[in-house]
């Protein structure tokens, strides 16, 4: 068997329908093996969009993403997207094609290192030498990057392996003993589960904070609610937990750090005790750490142990799996009745944001007219800007895996592939991109693959003629200086569209809206919406950097 | 503080960058490093010394454990261990100091492994205090040229039955 029939086979064997990518040179064998195989592959136009799409595909379906790319550029185009689904544990299969082995190390044409450059940015790398390899490295990569916490693995392989023959596996690929106990999942203490349940309980004011780690398990959001209702513990999400806790009221804080809601931000600074679970208490969660939680007794939940004492110092460490974690806490932990005088606290803190008051199109009311568009399938996609944050406060996921965005890297240009994968992930539910202009004429090449197969994305683009949120800090904390920050030039968007045979509509005032919105929400087809937003208008709330949670700046409605 | 680590890893290209590289990129200061084959030609042995406090080591550790290719992290600092490190070093020596150096190498237990008109070279292996002491000693007659591997350690047999 060639190696490139021993390589799709084994990918075939994985469980993968779709692969995204994109042929050069050295993968020309691999390719050319293609047709034999059931196993769909997506051109997009540029590497980075297939690996977006991958890491989209992975964030909606919980399966791992897969995406070929030839050698050298084929491959430092992925390094964006690897480091991305990195930051955000996203588990990825992402296949290189090298140069041919004899070539290796002397500079050839198309040569990158590859595995040296993927290194830092990766859960693991795998250098194949021979055909004979293939089938237990892809066994062992799939296994590495789904298990425990997930994380992109890429896998390097010269040309001449993919035409090199090598018997068939038998059996699948095999992982090696050593790595599958390596990952294996940890039994969960539940002394310590129990401790956490009494810390609960005795609290005065408690809060919890969920991350990536629980919005990646369709059963948290039950668990969680089920959880909350019992405990009447008020829940905060991370960016990357959004989605994960769903009902209204005070028990739903919203999200917390830099843009998070006051309600939030209040809860985490006077807390007594903080349950933290799957989150990694990043700077743009904790702002300033040493003023973080003052008061607060922390406990950590997380699959991975180094997150554990990372970046805050924590009472009670647990390390677990999210799903089981909530499902032990549920079994230990008695109901709690009487947090309404912590609850009636929060609620007096809760402050809305004001809206500009000459907007045409306020971002806040605009986003809530497409919030009310959103049934529990809709997955939202973000790109990474002014218009993720509005995204985040203002819209609202119904369910886990419906918020896709770029978190932890905050790669702009992530949004739009990560849309296409997401789509080819879930064709029966609804994909609404939320991007900006800014991010969205980063890899806008792939309205091709939207083009092609008519892809239904809804591409709400929030377009202010800037790259908004430098914008935002060079208003805020430079002075005004609006260096290199204006979108001029910009192309025409309705012959942008046009030109892709997309829908295009543009929505120019908060009264048109949501006519409009219901119309192209409701139409089985590609749009381009272009969203015409206050050219000025920033997010708030806003906790400058170097600040504590509680040194919010905005302005606020219910305020003298 | 210094820590001493006894790292097995898989005996993989590569293998020492994901390591070193893990280091520089999280800022974590290593001291030395020494790598070689083991007992098993499949596992290479690192002994790696690094500067921090405990909550650095402790990341240290649970960072490195995430590497594929790590087999097991052992913290040696509160073992009862033995480790050595290798110095060579090139000191100036004429007909005048030759005999006095000599003599001060045999206290240390260092060789004389090479004589040239002016210089000599002196070979010993020590733990960290005496192979800085014989570098102290030698300073005063002009120390040229200096070249020390990192620490190699190992866990002491148990003693008592």
């Amino acid at each position: 068997m060639l190696g490139a029939a021993l390589l799709l086979s084994a990918l075939e064997a994985q469980g993968v329908d779709v692969v995204f990518g994109l042929p050069g040179g050295s993968v020309i064998p691999l390719y050319d093996c293609l047709k034999d195989f059931n196993i769909r592959h997506i051109l997009t136009r540029h590497e980075q969009g297939a690996v977006h799409a991958a890491d989209g595909y992975a964030r909606a379906t919980g399966k791992v993403g897969v995406c070929f790319a030839t050698s050298g550029p084929g491959a430092t185009n992925l390094v964006t997207g690897i480091a991305t689904a990195q930051m955000d544990s996203i588990p990825l299969v992402c296949i290189t094609g090298q140069v041919s082995s004899p070539l290796l190390g002397k500079d050839s044409f198309q040569e990158a290192y590859t595995v040296g450059i993927c290194q830092p940015v990766t859960k693991h790398t795998y250098a194949i030498t021979k055909a004979s390899e293939i089938p237990d490295v892809v066994a062992e990569a799939f296994f590495v990057a789904k298990t425990g916490r997930p994380g992109p693995v890429v896998i390097d392989i010269p040309k001449d392996i993919f035409t090199q023959e090598a018997p068939p596996a038998i059996d699948g690929g095999k992982v090696r003993e050593r790595v599958a106990l390596k990952f294996k999942a940890y039994t969960i203490n539940k002394e310590q589960v129990r401790k956490a349940a009494k810390m609960l309980t005795e609290a005065q004011k408690p809060v919890m904070i969920v991350g990536g780690g629980v919005n990646i398990s369709e059963k948290n959001h039950r668990l969680l609610t089920q959880l909350v209702e019992k405990t009447q513990i008020p829940v905060s999400e991370t960016l990357m937990g959004r989605g994960v806790f769903t009902n209204e009221g005070v028990l739903n804080l919203g999200m917390l750090g830099m843009h998070g809601t006051t309600a939030a931000n209040y809860a985490v600074q006077n807390a007594d005790v903080i349950l933290a679970i799957g989150m990694r208490f990043d700077d743009r969660v904790t702002s300033d750490v040493s003023k973080f939680a003052p008061k607060a007794k922390i406990i950590h939940v997380d699959i991975d142990p180094a997150e554990i004492g990372k970046n805050v110092v924590v009472d009670l460490p647990i390390v677990a799996d999210s799903e089981e974690f909530l499902m032990v806490l549920n079994e230990v932990m008695a109901a709690v009745a009487n947090r309404q005088e912590w609850l009636d606290e929060l609620k007096a803190h809760t402050k809305m944001v004001k809206s500009p008051a000459n907007s045409v199109l306020p971002p806040k009311e605009m986003f809530a007219v497409i919030d009310k568009l959103l049934d529990e399938d809709t997955i939202v996609v973000t790109d990474v800007g002014q218009h993720q944050m509005w995204a985040a406060l203002f819209l609202n996921p119904r369910r886990t895996r419906r918020f896709l965005t770029s978190g932890g890297a905050g790669t702009m240009g992530y949004g739009f592939p990560a849309a296409i994968g997401a789509k080819f992930g879930q064709p029966d539910k609804k994909v609404v991109l939320i991007t900006g202009d800014g991010s969205f004429q980063m890899n806008l090449q792939e309205l091709a693959v939207v083009k092609k197969f008519r892809l239904p994305i809804k591409i709400c683009l929030v377009n202010n003629g800037y790259l908004g949120m430098v914008r935002q800090w060079q208003e805020m904390f430079h002075n005004g200086n609006y260096a290199e920050t204006t979108l001029d030039a910009a192309p025409n968007w309705q012959r942008l569209a046009q030109a892709y045979d997309i829908n295009y509509v543009c929505i120019e005032n908060l009264d048109d809206a949501a006519q409009k919105l219901a119309v192209v929400f409701n139409d089985d087809e590609p749009y381009l919406i272009d969203l015409l937003v206050d050219h000025t208008a920033n997010v708030y709330p806003m906790v400058p950097a170097g600040c504590g949670l509680d040194e919010i700046v905005g302005d606020f409605e219910n305020e003298a | 503080m210094k820590h001493k680590l006894a790292v097995l890893v898989e005996n993989n290209p590569g293998v020492l960058a994901k390591v070193s590289g893990l280091f520089s990129r999280r800022g974590y200061n290593i001291d030395s490093l020494v790598v070689s084959d083991t007992e098993d030609k499949s596992v290479s042995r690192m002994t790696i010394v690094v500067d921090g406090d405990a909550k650095t080591l402790e990341q240290v550790t649970k960072q490195l454990h995430k590497l594929v290719d790590v087999i097991k992290v052992n913290d040696l600092t509160n073992d009862e261990i033995v480790s050595r490190q290798l110095l060579l070093v090139r000191v100036a020596a004429d007909h005048d100091t030759r005999g006095e150096i000599i003599q001060l190498m045999d206290i240390f237990r260092a060789r004389i492994i090479d004589i040239g008109r002016r210089s000599l070279i002196v070979e010993a292996t020590g733990d960290e205090d005496k192979i800085e002491a014989i570098i102290k000693s030698l300073q005063p007659f002009g120390v040229q040229e200096i070249v020390k591997t990192g620490i190699s350690a190992m866990v002491r047999s148990p003693k008592e039955k």
